[in-house]
């Protein structure tokens, strides 16, 4: 299978790998999939309290290079945005941005729910409902 | 310098030898005739050549030449084999017996006679890849016309115990076919001392053109007959009709020559290689594993699973190398390996598993560059890996929940 540009260029030169302490009432975590599936993501963000504005992202994945890519790319989209901004990324977009092939929709998705995951996360550290 | 890419994947097919190549463009060229043609030099040169070829073949594994019915490759032969012996002794029993790691060709043509009404049993193995040989006897009944187990497996290498199986059969008077697709030209293989009816061979995985194969069909004690597939003019014994594929034959006879010839020699620098790559890697990384059975296995074959790197993820960095991967994502059903899944691999170690298949032509040179970048790849996945972060902190990923709905 021939991969697109884009999705070479993140598994060569992922950004925002890394993590960030999970334990810092800021840093939202989400972790996603199972190994058995062959994709498992792991996706944080760094919350400014005032603004509350994401101004930090770091990912881990094992899966392949489409999934790899998913998430790197989804770690540079949700930087600076709001999170409702960051929750409104569509894992079409990414479908669209990275030119994955319909076997790979999954990784899109994945990466998408790592988001609203870590989103998730952040939210129920902070008090938020939902 | 190492010339790129290197092709280290020769379970799935291998570079034709140049020497193969040279004994078949003769064929392609001035010696065009049909060896069915009995009145003309045209036929008799072609028939003449079919001929040493099959006497080639048919060394190559023991048999006599007239025991050798040429045919497309690989999976006729198992079509014919196990479809032919079930039609012709059907009224003698309706019972089959093979494996779980079989071959597609052996697995899909069994489940289609389940479909027409025979009984298949397929044996499980255990956790290194060996069918156990009480399973085998206690699966024989008075009903099995039968054993169909393949010598070498394609993916993980694994050799049965080919001469033990071929006695339980003889014993009690059951045909016994062997897929010894990967394992003839490789290993020590032959019918008579093995016990072997049937036999299916193919010339591409010996250095051979692609498209022509044979099936070793036992003359006496006992004589087997099969029922055809393909009906009409009646070449090969009735049992494969259809104008042969001349210069085809003829290069997998000189396959076979050349294979056998080199057949110690070559084994036992495959072995070399294989080593030196095995224990290169299990040096330089950690949490590495060897799918089946390290000794009782094909001399080029190394099948190992990187723990905490997706397979699909590991070839695409090292893509100038040419090997494959268990990984469901290399693969059209989106399931991983069912062989592996039968060794009792768990999903998640099949995901991360690598077959290197070493051929003739690769180079010491070669294999140390393999596993150089293997290493070198495998390290900045699990840098990547939440996994192998997650094994490291101490977390059993056994235990953790994962939020998925499959």
């Amino acid at each position: 299978m021939a991969y697109s540009d884009k999705v070479i260029d993140h598994y060569n030169n992922p950004r925002n790998v890394g993590a960030l302490p999970k334990e810092d009432p800021n840093v939202g975590t989400g972790l996603v999939g199972a190994p058995e599936c062959g994709d498992v993501m792991k996706l944080q963000i760094k919350v400014n309290e005032e603004s509350g504005v994401i101004e930090d992202a770091k990912f881990k994945t094992f899966g392949c290079g489409s999934a790899i890519a998913s998430s790197s790319l989804a770690t540079e989209w949700v930087k600076g945005k709001t999170l409702a901004e960051a929750l409104a990324i569509k894992n079409t977009d990414i479908v669209k941005e990275l030119s994955l092939p319909p076997v790979k929709i999954h990784c899109s998705v994945l990466a998408e729910d790592a988001i609203k995951a870590a989103i998730h996360d952040w939210k129920k550290k902070n008090g938020h409902q939902g | 310098m190492v010339k790129l890419p290197i092709y280290m994947d020769n379970h799935a097919t291998t570079p034709l030898d140049p020497r193969v190549l040279d004994s078949m463009l003769p064929y392609f060229r001035e010696r065009f005739g049909n060896a069915a043609s009995r009145n003309h030099k045209f036929g008799w040169e072609a028939e003449q050549a079919v001929e040493n070829a099959r006497k080639e073949i048919a060394a190559l594994i023991g048999a006599d030449h007239r025991e050798i019915v040429l045919t497309s490759g690989a999976t006729e032969s198992d079509n014919l084999a196990v479809k032919g012996a079930a039609w012709m002794y059907r009224e003698k029993g309706d019972h089959i017996i093979t494996c779980v790691t079989e071959h597609k060709a052996i697995l899909d043509t069994c489940k289609h006679l389940e479909k027409d009404g025979f009984r298949v049993t397929f044996l499980p193995v255990d956790n290194k890849g060996l069918v156990d040989l009480d399973d085998l006897r206690n699966a024989i009944t008075d009903k099995t016309i039968l054993i169909s187990i393949m010598a070498a497996n394609n993916e993980v290498g694994v050799i049965q115990d080919i001469k033990e199986i071929g006695k339980i059969a003889r014993e009690r008077g059951v045909l016994f076919h062997t897929d010894a697709v990967q394992a003839a030209g490789k290993i020590p293989f032959n019918v008579n001392e093995m016990n072997v009816d049937i036999a299916s061979l193919t010339a591409h995985k010996i250095y051979g053109p692609k498209g022509v194969g044979a099936l070793y069909v036992r003359r006496r004690n006992p004589r087997v007959l099969l029922t055809p597939l393909i009906d009409g003019g009646g070449h090969e014994r009735g049992m494969r009709s259809g104008t042969l594929n001349v210069p085809g034959i003829v290069g997998f006879g000189k396959a076979a020559q050349v294979a056998r010839e080199e057949l110690v020699k070559e084994s036992a620098e495959m072995f070399r290689l294989r080593e030196r790559l095995r224990t290169t890697l299990e040096r330089e990384l950690d949490e590495v594993y060897i799918n089946g059975h390290l000794e009782k296995r094909l001399p080029g074959n190394l099948n190992m699973s990187f723990a905490y790197v997706e397979g699909e993820s590991l070839l695409m960095g090292i893509n100038d190398i040419a090997v494959s991967s268990g990984s469901a994502c290399t693969s059209a059903s989106l399931e991983p390996s069912y062989v592996l899944k039968a060794l009792g691999v768990g999903e998640d170690l099949a995901h991360t598993s690598i077959r290197f298949g070493i051929g003739r032509f690769n180079t010491e040179e070669e294999v140390d560059y393999v596993a150089g970048r293997v290493v070198e790849v495998v390290r900045r996945l699990r840098e990547l890996s939440p996994l192998y972060e997650m094994a490291k902190e101490g977390i059993d990923l056994k235990s953790v929940h994962w939020a998925t709905e499959a």
